[in-house]
């Protein structure tokens, strides 16, 4: 019985597996960091986080609408690399705010070309996305061979450590995109959003412009890469063009652990934000541990894999009872 | 008007033998001499047997449908070859149990794929990404900065070695053609064949023609596993050292390599010639480059690029409008 209600919360709230989840590895964080709601290890938390609850926010969007896109890290890599060679360390404020600027034009642009080939094209999103990540990793190594560049101190000190109205930056980013989502949601792009990756032919039928919807979530997936690739630099100071080869991954399974489904059409933004969140501690927690410097890529890899397990598990014990 | 169609495989082959031509006239190639074409032609071909072997795991599980992939391949050849390198430290009697070894590591890193896809139901292509990274952790656990080890002199001569002093072919080629005619077997004349093109084709179809879909997508990816297995086992046999990253430059271009020969990236209709024929062709295409000087950076968007064409081409999904 009481099974039952939890099978409906989940089903209901899809961001509640990822809530529990959270609560669970803040528990065990607080554990092993008792200062950790003290303002600057909270501060110090968020902003490492931020990038992926960005990615993580873009690339539900394009699950939502029934595609995926591999490609995320590449663009992130590539806007590294442009503003770390383009603006320096000695580089000023303006020109920094000017370099942001194009770094957004060209996450859209990426996005553009994914949502070109998968949507006009109608090629498969993942192996498209996948030959286009191919594409921007070696944009990124183009233009910066070896790890190296860099922001002003200022600008990285910025996004480090202000705390407007005493909480970190990241809540105000974190709290616009939730924002931005819930009108999206509410408005007609949502309902077509959710048509499209329910059952693209079904809304096709119904009139809704799939097409066009496709392509949209490949855009906005590309900007919110863009701005993570931004939040990025701003956090490490310094250009590496493999600096998001690893994210791609991590967006997905932060996707999955949010509840919203790989098929499509199911879920939302707020639980794969909360996702990337608990993956930032869970991160957090192997780096606790002190394990041997050898095993941290493997325990790393491992509870993403079994993060991605999660789901699956659960669906196979929903069906084995009657 | 009749249009002409020519198979894929063909076209790849025809258009590796046109640019090698043209590669003549490069600066640095070789000119008129004939002798040395021959030559540069052979070590061509013997370098894509590497490539070749481990597209050919990559083939079954595109045909087998169903958005099938191994990202995993890279990694396991990595794996297979530093085990192989340890276990077998130059010593000529452990060389077939070495082989047996790497069969076995990889079909069984495959059917753990296998298995995350079947009952977790977690698309390939994450699955067997998560998959690479829990593998390449192993790697480094194994790895531990440095392995000792050495292959076995029976090894270099097989694989890396002309057949005898008086034919200049290389054994790896005679390994290749060998192979290319079992894979040919194994697609063509075994009910396993037979199924895993049904099961390519339309999973519901195939599970009502009383075919064991579980069974089918369990063996595909163990064998795919073991075939990647086998890679390893080659490609240290022709390097004769171990590197952390000896896989990984395989992965792309064995995906690139099945989509060059007309494998459906869909599923359901391909061979193993015409992935033969795509790991010559994209041998030939990074081996000019290196030629012409060109970093990294550039080889990796001219891959990307290529995928990105070919699917084009091949790999239209069918229009929403009927």
């Amino acid at each position: 019985m009481k099974r039952f209600t939890w099978n409906k919360l989940t089903s209901r709230y899809p961001a509640l597996f990822a809530l529990t989840l959270l609560v669970l590895s803040v528990l065990i964080n607080v554990i092993l960091q008792p200062n950790m709601f003290a303002r600057d290890t909270l501060n110090s938390n968020m902003r490492v986080f931020l990038p992926m609850v960005i990615l993580a926010a873009g690339q539900a969007i394009v699950i939502l609408g029934g595609g995926i896109d591999i490609s995320v890290g590449g663009i992130v890599s590539i806007i590294n690399t442009i503003l770390a060679t383009r603006v320096g360390l000695e580089g000023s404020a303006e020109t920094m705010w000017q370099y942001v600027a194009i770094s957004l034009l060209i996450g859209i642009l990426a996005g553009a070309i994914n949502g070109f080939f998968v949507a006009y094209l109608r090629l498969q999103p993942i192996i498209t996305t996948y030959a286009t990540s191919f594409l921007f990793a070696g944009v990124a190594l183009f233009i910066l061979p070896n790890p190296g560049g860099g922001i002003p101190t200022s600008i990285s000190e910025f996004y480090r450590s202000s705390i407007p109205l005493g909480l970190p930056l990241a809540f105000y980013v974190i709290a616009i995109i939730l924002l931005v989502w819930g009108f999206l949601r509410s408005t007609r792009y949502g309902n077509f959003l959710f048509a499209v990756g329910g059952k693209a032919q079904a809304a096709y039928e119904t009139a809704v412009p799939v097409t066009t919807i496709q392509f949209s979530t490949y855009v906005i997936s590309g900007l919110m890469a863009a701005i993570s690739g931004i939040a990025i630099t701003m956090l490490s100071g310094s250009g590496n063009a493999e600096s998001g080869s690893a994210m791609t991954l991590n967006s997905i399974t932060a996707v999955v652990i949010g509840g919203t489904a790989l098929s499509g059409g199911v879920g939302g933004v707020a639980g794969p934000m909360l996702g990337a969140i608990t993956l930032g501690f869970i991160q957090n927690i192997i780096s606790f541990a002190h394990i041997d410097t050898w095993w941290e890529t493997f325990a790393k890899a491992s509870i993403i894999v079994a993060a991605l397990a999660i789901p699956g598990v659960i669906n196979l014990f929903r069906r084995r009872r009657p | 008007m009749k249009r002409i169609k020519i198979s894929p495989p063909v076209a790849a082959l025809f258009l590796a033998i046109v640019l090698f031509l043209l590669s003549g006239l490069l600066p640095n190639s070789y000119g008129s001499d004939v002798k040395i074409a021959i030559s540069q032609a052979t070590n061509i071909v013997r370098l894509a047997v590497f490539l070749g072997v481990i597209a050919a795991g990559q083939t079954l599980v595109i045909i087998s449908g169903f958005e099938g992939i191994d990202l995993s391949a890279g990694s396991v050849v990595t794996l297979t070859a530093i085990v192989t390198y340890v276990y077998v430290n130059g010593a000529d009697e452990k060389v077939f149990v070495a082989l047996l070894l790497s069969l076995a590591v990889g079909a069984v890193i495959g059917l753990l794929n296998g298995a995350g896809i079947t009952f977790l139901k977690i698309s390939p292509f994450v699955m067997t990404l998560g998959m690479s990274g829990v593998v390449t952790g192993i790697v480094i656990i194994l790895n531990h900065g440095n392995v000792s080890g050495k292959v076995a002199p029976i090894m270099t001569r097989l694989i890396a070695r002309p057949i005898s002093p008086d034919i200049p072919i290389p054994g790896a080629i005679v390994i290749w053609v060998i192979f290319g005619i079992l894979m040919w077997l194994l697609l063509e004349r075994t009910s396993f064949g037979k199924y895993l093109f049904a099961i390519g084709v339309n999973r519901v179809t195939a599970k009502l023609s009383g075919v064991n879909v579980t069974g089918m997508n369990l063996a595909t990816y163990a064998l795919a596993g073991a075939l990647a297995g086998f890679g390893g086992f080659l490609v240290v046999g022709n390097t004769g050292v171990v590197l952390i990253s000896l896989g990984q430059p395989f992965l792309f271009p064995s995906i690139a390599a099945v989509a060059v020969g007309g494998t459906l990236l869909s599923g359901g209709k391909g061979s193993y010639w015409g992935s033969m024929a795509g790991a010559i062709l994209l041998t030939l295409m990074t081996s000019l480059l290196t030629t012409m000087q060109m970093p990294e950076s550039v080889r990796r968007m001219v891959l990307g690029a290529t995928l990105l064409v070919l699917i084009s081409i091949y790999g239209r999904q069918r229009a929403l409008r009927q």
